[in-house]
């Protein structure tokens, strides 16, 4: 029977298949990230990996066993073609997945919690708690066709498709675009979040490791979609303030008309420094309202609900 | 209203000779090979006389073996456009490295990732899946045909308009460049001004017609017409997963009807819904398409489970263990497939209990979905497990699938999905639980009952040739996605800058050079069993020994599927009469009252799809007319009152007679 040895090759094809997640282990980013946030997610993937091949390694295990073993030429094997139910099997194959699953559903919901990018950090690093006079470095990113706008109101600089932080201090992103949807994200440092106009989203992490970084945008977004890449450093203090002062001496100032420039679609474009930042422009661009002829959105939302032009607080995502 | 355009020409609108790709040179060889074998097509059809029979006996049949048999070959047909787009993508992707920018330009190369996805689930799984529900339901259940025969036949031919609209896409103007699901603002008007997304809107519009009405059709059949005596609870896991998947249909596709219905208002009235201004909101776009697209899945998945479920019973010869918890489990997926859909979008801001929320009722899933493997897994042991193709496929999904599961809740767990999210990681997730999943269901149930529909056997070299470059293809096209994923390498990008990658991309473009072959293998099998049918033939109706009233009947069953409605007293029908010394009536054959063919559906169709051109173009006045036509056309068909003809009893007898002489040869 020339099917006969065709689970001996599943068998084969499964080892080879097996063999490529922890070869892939060794040079897997996502698993070994320098970034406190990011490496708490690379440890929960193996904590839930293992956890489901608790079930799925025997799984896969039996039924090749069972395959090869009922095969219709062997006459020696039992055959009980009535056999259709067991209480106790029965019981088995609900409480042995739902019992994973309670397990894994209690990691996700305290981990969900304590990985909440809204969520300021409490740590630095493992047992490193943050130090309570620590303020965390805001920087408010902008996603535009195709490039990214990073500013920096503690400094009041600006950059396009460069990112510099100061290793162990937390990092406050807050997050929006100037058109399309695209998402936020820094393998190295944390976990993705997307970046949407007329919204704000948030992220809490830092990075651990002085060193240079890929950042890009990881939801497709038109044409220059693939060239939206820009380098993230992760900087000692001191690297960090000549960092800063290399934009104050190199970059032109940022104003509405610079950034209205700025705004139309190019692609990969090279890193730009502004030396100042026009007060407001960030609110601005999250309201949409740049170009002064455009009411600001949370005006807008402010006149909507009957409170004039008093309220205007920023929209924001979720939350 | 569109200020980028000039103002529309009064009969072709938007619609010039610059739509025309004349500047893509892969385009117009691929318009020349498509042009030459279509008229070689039509040619054959003409020389041998051959258009009279296609229309009369196929286009206008509202015999659902026939329309089943028509969903399967427009699924196979769009597999092949769906994997030109597939390799087309995985050859740039090799190639793309460093200075190279690869061979496609970036406006080619959106539009084949948008319709690579659109085609595989929209104008493959479905058809195919809808397709073999058609055929095999009302077999299972002991009925004559479906509820609805006439609305069965149009639900086809919207389907098949879609599937036109896509295609047309490629050679007349352009189609989406905004990913499978077109999320705004990007396929906004502000962002995507041309007519590639009025070409998603309008297929997907019109072909989602036809799927719900075909999903009302097959909930009605399954809930009216089942034989005597087979109650829910005796009814094939199959016909269960079928009703589930329709019910799932029923619900669901309104959902996309009214999202995509405000995307096309955002695009033709200037509303907004969707756009960043005025109040519009995106997300909600999301939002919706989402709750529409997780029951979509499994609105795949479930069918195939069915699949499954008959070809391991019958390959094992035993019955199916656990049949009630089959059932609930099909049951509890149905339901819990409706509070998911937020996992597709954990990394837009939600908060930490409502990502925990959808996470662990994702995970919850997993429970009913272990719970079958595992019932597939004990009607395995203590069998006599016949290792035919089904089986083959069985046992391949069965291995692959719960790969595909454990990735699937990985991806549940949110903090993990915020790295792993839009990576090529889930690519490979969502790639192993449709092609481990649905596609090897579907080609076991191909396998399975194609002796059924044509009355012989596909042959079993090829098809294992066929299985053996299909799964190694698979582990070799998607593990090195699952690593590329752990890297940190998103999906979607035409150019990578780190050559360390390079590697895993050549082994993915190996893997799918392997499921190209066999791809081959299996159109070879179907021309090969073609040429050996006289060898391969079935003659006793049950090839496979199987346990289903559909192998009670002839291969291929006459029109009227029984002579005498079958009664059931086990949910092993078949089996249960075989063993109970079942014998065949021979005479006392009355008239059969059945459904007579109509061109309706092929028209209403027709004038849809033209309205969805005429629409995609801003052809107003055409528009206007195909409306216009559409209307008038349903309207005279509601005033034809022949619609039923009888069978007459000799006939019945005839064909009776020719069985019970066919199964004198086979010593039955």
């Amino acid at each position: 029977m020339p099917t006969a040895h065709s689970p001996r090759k599943l068998v084969l094809r499964l080892c080879l298949a097996g063999a490529a997640l922890p070869l892939a282990g060794c040079d897997t980013l996502l698993l070994n990230a320098p970034g406190d946030v990011a490496a708490q997610q690379g440890d929960l993937i193996m904590i839930a990996t293992w956890l489901m091949l608790l079930i799925i390694v025997p799984v896969i295990v039996v039924t090749l066993l069972f395959a090869w073993r009922y095969r219709a030429s062997n006459r020696t094997a039992t055959y009980k073609p009535d056999w259709d139910h067991s209480t106790q099997l029965e019981l088995l194959i609900w409480a042995a997945p739902l019992l994973i699953i309670i397990a894994l559903g209690a990691v996700t919901w305290i981990t969900t919690h304590t990985l909440d990018p809204y969520r300021p950090l409490e740590r630095i690093a493992a047992d490193r708690p943050v130090p309570a006079s620590t303020q965390p470095l805001v920087i408010e990113v902008v996603a535009m066709d195709w490039k990214w706008l990073f500013l920096y109101p503690e400094q009041n600089i600006a950059v396009v498709n460069e990112l510099a932080a100061p290793v162990n201090r937390p990092i406050q992103f807050k997050i929006t675009a100037s058109s399309v949807m695209n998402s936020f994200y820094i393998p190295a440092l944390a976990g993705q979040i997307y970046a949407m106009a007329g919204m704000e989203t948030r992220l809490h992490a830092v990075m651990n490791q002085p060193g240079d970084y890929a950042g890009f945008s990881a939801n497709y977004s038109g044409a220059g979609f693939s060239g939206m890449r820009f380098r993230f450093h992760g900087m000692s203090d001191a690297d960090f303030d000549r960092w800063v002062q290399k934009a104050k001496t190199q970059g032109a100032a940022l104003g509405r008309s610079e950034y209205l420039e700025l705004e139309r679609p190019s692609e990969r474009e090279p890193v730009r420094y502004y030396s100042h930042v026009a007060s407001g422009l960030y609110h601005a661009i999250l309201n949409r309202c740049v170009d002064t002829t455009q009411t600001c959105m949370d005006q807008m939302m402010a006149i909507d609900a009957g409170l004039g032009h008093h309220a205007g607080h920023t929209s924001q995502a979720g939350h | 209203m569109n200020a980028i355009h000039p103002q529309p020409h009064w009969l072709f609108g938007r619609l010039s000779w610059d739509a025309l790709p004349l500047h893509e040179p892969i385009l117009v060889g691929t318009f020349a090979v498509v042009a030459l074998v279509g008229l070689a097509v039509l040619a054959a059809i003409t020389r041998y006389r051959l258009w009279g029979y296609l229309w009369r006996e196929w286009f206008t049949s509202i015999d659902h073996k026939k329309i089943g048999i028509m969903y399967m070959v427009l699924g196979l047909v769009m597999l092949l456009r769906g994997f030109a787009d597939a390799i087309m993508m995985r050859l740039q992707q090799v190639m793309a490295f460093g200075g190279s920018t690869g061979y496609l330009p970036p406006e080619h190369y959106d539009q084949i990732f948008t319709a690579h996805g659109v085609i595989m689930i929209f104008f493959v799984a479905m058809p195919l899946v809808t397709g073999l529900m058609n055929y095999i339901v009302p077999l299972q259940i002991g009925a004559r045909d479906v509820a609805f025969p006439f609305l069965n036949n149009f639900s086809f031919w919207m389907t098949a308009g879609g599937a036109v609209l896509v295609m047309l896409s490629l050679f007349v103007g352009e189609f989406a460049r905004t990913g499978w699901l077109a999320y705004p603002p990007l396929s906004g008007l502000a962002y995507s001004p041309d007519v590639g997304v009025d070409y998603y809107i309008w297929s997907l519009q019109i072909a989602g017609v036809g799927t719900l009405l075909s999903g009302i059709n097959l909930i009605a059949t399954i809930v009216k017409m089942r034989a005597p005596g087979m109650n829910l609870m005796k009814m094939p896991v199959f016909t269960w997963t079928a009703l589930c998947t329709n019910v799932l249909i029923v619900a669901a596709f309104p959902v996309l009807t009214a999202v995509l219905a405000m995307l096309a208002l955002d695009r033709y009235v200037g509303t907004h819904f969707f756009t960043n201004d005025l109040g519009g909101n995106p997300m909600m776009y999301v939002n919706l398409i989402w709750i529409w697209g997780h029951p979509e899945v499994y609105i795949l998945i479930l069918p195939a489970f069915g699949i499954f479920s008959e070809v391991v019973a019958a390959f094992s010869g035993k019955r199916l263990f656990g049949y009630a918890s089959m059932v609930y489990a099909t049951v509890v997926i149905t339901i819990l497939s409706y509070l998911v859909w937020l996992h597709h979008f954990f990394t837009m801001g939600s908060g930490a209990s409502v990502n925990s929320f959808f996470g662990i009722t994702t995970m919850i899933i997993s429970i009913p979905t272990g719970a079958k493997i595992f019932n597939w897994l004990f009607t395995l042991y203590r069998g006599r497990i016949r290792f035919e193709l089904p089986m083959l496929w069985t046992l391949g999904f069965m291995v692959t699938f719960v790969i595909g599961g454990m990735t699937g809740v990985l991806l549940a767990v949110p903090p993990a999905d915020f790295v792993l999210h839009n990576s090529l990681f889930l690519v490979a997730h969502f790639h192993n639980v449709i092609i481990g999943g649905v596609l090897f269901g579907l080609f076991a149930g191909i396998n399975y009952w194609f002796p059924k529909a044509f009355g012989f056997r596909l042959d079993a070299f090829w098809g294992k040739c066929s299985f053996w470059f299909w799964i190694s293809g698979f582990y070799f096209g998607f593990m090195p996605l699952y690593v590329l994923g752990l890297m940190g390498v998103t999906r979607r990008l035409n150019h990578f800058d780190d050559p360390a990658l390079q590697i895993w991309f050549q082994i993915a473009a190996f893997g799918a050079a392997l499921i190209a072959i066999g791809i081959a293998c299996m159109l070879i099998q179907f021309a090969v069993s073609f040429r050996r049918r006289h060898e391969l033939r079935d003659v006793t109706g049950d090839p496979w020994h199987g346990r289903t009233l559909e192998w009670s009947t002839s291969s291929p069953p006459p029109a009227y599927n029984f002579a005498f409605t079958p009664v059931v007293h086990d949910n092993d029908a078949w089996h249960d009469m075989k063993q109970r010394g079942y014998e065949r009536p021979v005479q006392g054959f009355n008239a059969i009252h059945m459904p007579k063919n109509t061109a309706a559906g092929v028209v209403l169709a027709g004038l849809s799809t033209l309205l969805g051109f005429a629409l995609i173009w801003q052809m107003w006045l055409p528009a206007g007319v195909a409306c216009a036509m559409l209307l008038i056309a349903t309207i005279v068909h509601t005033f034809n009152y022949q619609r039923d003809f009888h069978i007459p009893a000799e006939e019945v007898s005839r064909t009776e007679q020719a069985r019970t002489q066919q199964l004198a040869t086979a010593h039955v």
